[in-house]
């Protein structure tokens, strides 16, 4: 048995564990939500070459890839933070490349993102962190605001008595993590984008936010698309799996087929990872 | 030899294309000033950092220009037995010309770099995209209420610091020369309307003293907010881009000073160029 075959095994029996897989079928028979065709993208050298990735509505996705093969990018497109050198990218059914700046506002307010540094305001406490997206983009009164925070601070396991007043400064990487969800999912979006959620965080934090991430699907139904190194907390979340590879996708299939594949770079890849 | 032009060559297109961005900003900031959200907090916590706590700064800059300005004019007006137009040189030289640019020059040391530090922060640690990803313009929400603050803190720094430098330059040629305060301010009041009134009743010199740091808080205010949304990169781009809004920041008020002085001869003098 080579090395490659021993570090796969316990993923192999972690997948079969795994209940979140039997999403997977439900998943790629509803509409696609999110889809990218052909997209390229050059900065000083070039990142994406003809990037194809759809996204269904319910599934998680799960973007995998080498530092720097452009995941982050994929998901600042989809928000149309970037935008691509050329290619077509469709988002709730509307091509959002040649779109204003008003109608990208409004595809925008659909979605939830989750930073890799979590990217809380630093000069706000916790509160308005969270209240922010919900003030930004509703006339709610502050009655109906603070209820709001409370309730996704508590739907993210932190005490909102607790936390509410702090400043993120004074919170730990998890907790950060966790308030930058609560964030995100503060004006209930239909889809979540994920940036390397379980950086830098402990084992225990990255159980912690794993958890969070399954809750988010099975009891708001929302559509994740997450972009992470660990391959181990992705697979515990993914419905499909997307592989890139110098700027173009390599592989798109269940976690089980890639475990399963062949490919030698994909085979080199999990036992790297 | 080749590759000293190509260099030359990609330098000046990156020259180029950061001065067509330079100008767009200051467009985009422009039409943002008379569209909402007008993000009244934001604008008055701005009126505060920039303008009120910039008033130690820009009093000592003051102070000390007035009692210079009078120590290196007592001797010339001492040989020709002039010592009681002390303050009419004074007066007009502060409110004509030292006190819009010595001014605007501390208030850029301390305005541009805090501005470009602050915002180049908020961009590398992903604030900037997190602000974006919920629906906000960043031009409206973080340019805006800086360079309103600008635009209308300088201008008033500027009276207060022109007072308290020709009330330095009294104590001057009180302590020194003797001069009598009455004399000084009576000189100082004659200075102010030598160029004539406006209206029948703004002295034109005084006129030209205010537009000047208006026209200078808004450039010191865009050049900040400009290095610090390009910034890329992490705590070194942070550094650089504070460096480069205090250089390009003085630059600018010494060339608009120029060309604002032939502007506003014409405008408010009748002068012909």
């Amino acid at each position: 048995m080579s090395a490659a075959d021993q570090h796969q095994r316990p993923i192999r029996e972690e997948l079969r564990q795994d209940e979140q897989l039997e999403t997977t079928a439900i998943a790629v028979e509803k509409p696609k939500i999110i889809e990218l065709q052909d997209v390229w993208l050059a900065f000083d050298h070039p990142v994406l070459c003809g990037v194809d990735l759809h996204v269904h509505e319910g599934e998680t996705l799960l973007i995998l890839g080498e530092s720097g093969s452009g995941k982050s990018t994929i998901l600042k497109i989809i928000l149309r933070l970037l935008l691509p050198d050329r290619g077509t990218v469709r988002v709730f059914g509307q091509e959002i490349t040649g779109l204003s700046f008003e109608e990208v506002l409004r595809i925008r307010r659909r979605i939830g993102m989750v930073f890799q540094s979590s990217a809380l305001f630093d000069s706000l406490t916790i509160y308005e962190n969270v209240a922010y997206p919900v003030r930004e983009n509703t006339d709610l009164d502050e009655y109906e605001i603070e209820r709001i925070v409370r309730e996704k601070l508590l739907f993210v396991d932190l005490d909102p008595d607790q936390v509410m007043d702090q400043l993120p400064a004074e919170l730990s990487g998890g907790m950060r993590k966790r308030v930058g969800i609560a964030r995100a999912i503060a004006n209930n979006p239909e889809v979540v984008l994920y940036d390397e959620p379980t950086a830098g965080l402990d084992p225990l934090a990255v159980d912690t936010i794993i958890r969070l991430i399954r809750k988010l699907q099975s009891e708001l139904g929302v559509t994740s698309v997450l972009v992470t190194h660990d391959l181990r907390s992705g697979f515990r979340v993914a419905s499909r799996v997307n592989l890139l590879r110098d700027g173009r996708m390599v592989f798109d299939g269940t976690p089980e087929d890639m475990v399963a594949s062949e490919d030698p770079y994909i085979q080199a890849y999990l036992s790297l990872s | 030899m080749h590759t000293a032009f190509a260099t030359l060559a990609e330098r000046s297109r990156g020259a180029a294309a950061g001065v067509y961005e330079y100008f767009s900003l200051a467009a985009r900031a422009t039409r943002a000033l008379f569209s909402r959200p007008f993000y009244g907090r934001d604008i008055l916590i701005q009126l505060d950092r920039i303008g009120v706590a910039s008033l130690p700064i820009m009093a000592f800059t003051g102070l000390v220009t007035g009692l210079v300005l009078a120590l290196q004019s007592e001797d010339e007006l001492e040989r020709f037995g002039a010592l009681n137009y002390m303050g009419n040189i004074v007066g007009a030289s502060m409110v004509r010309e030292i006190g819009p640019v010595m001014g605007s020059l501390a208030f850029a040391g301390r305005v541009a770099s805090g501005i470009a530090a602050e915002l180049g922060s908020m961009r590398v640690t992903e604030q900037i995209d997190a602000l974006q990803s919920f629906g906000t313009d960043p031009i409206k929400k973080l340019v805006k209420p800086r360079l309103l603050a600008g635009i209308i803190m300088l201008p008033a720094l500027t009276i207060l610091m022109d007072l308290i430098g020709i009330l330095g330059g009294m104590l001057m040629a009180l302590g020194d020369e003797g001069v009598p305060a009455d004399v000084f301010l009576r000189g100082a009041r004659t200075a102010f309307g030598l160029g004539g009134v406006l209206a029948g009743f703004m002295p034109r010199d005084f006129v030209m003293g205010l537009l000047k740091p208006a026209v200078f808080g808004g450039a010191i205010t865009l050049t900040g907010s400009y290095y610090g949304l390009h910034a890329t990169g992490g705590a070194d781009a942070v550094g650089r881009a504070t460096t480069r809004a205090v250089v390009v920041s003085s630059m600018l008020i010494f060339g608009l000073d120029y060309f604002l002085t032939q502007l506003l001869m014409v405008l408010l003098y009748n002068q012909q160029i």
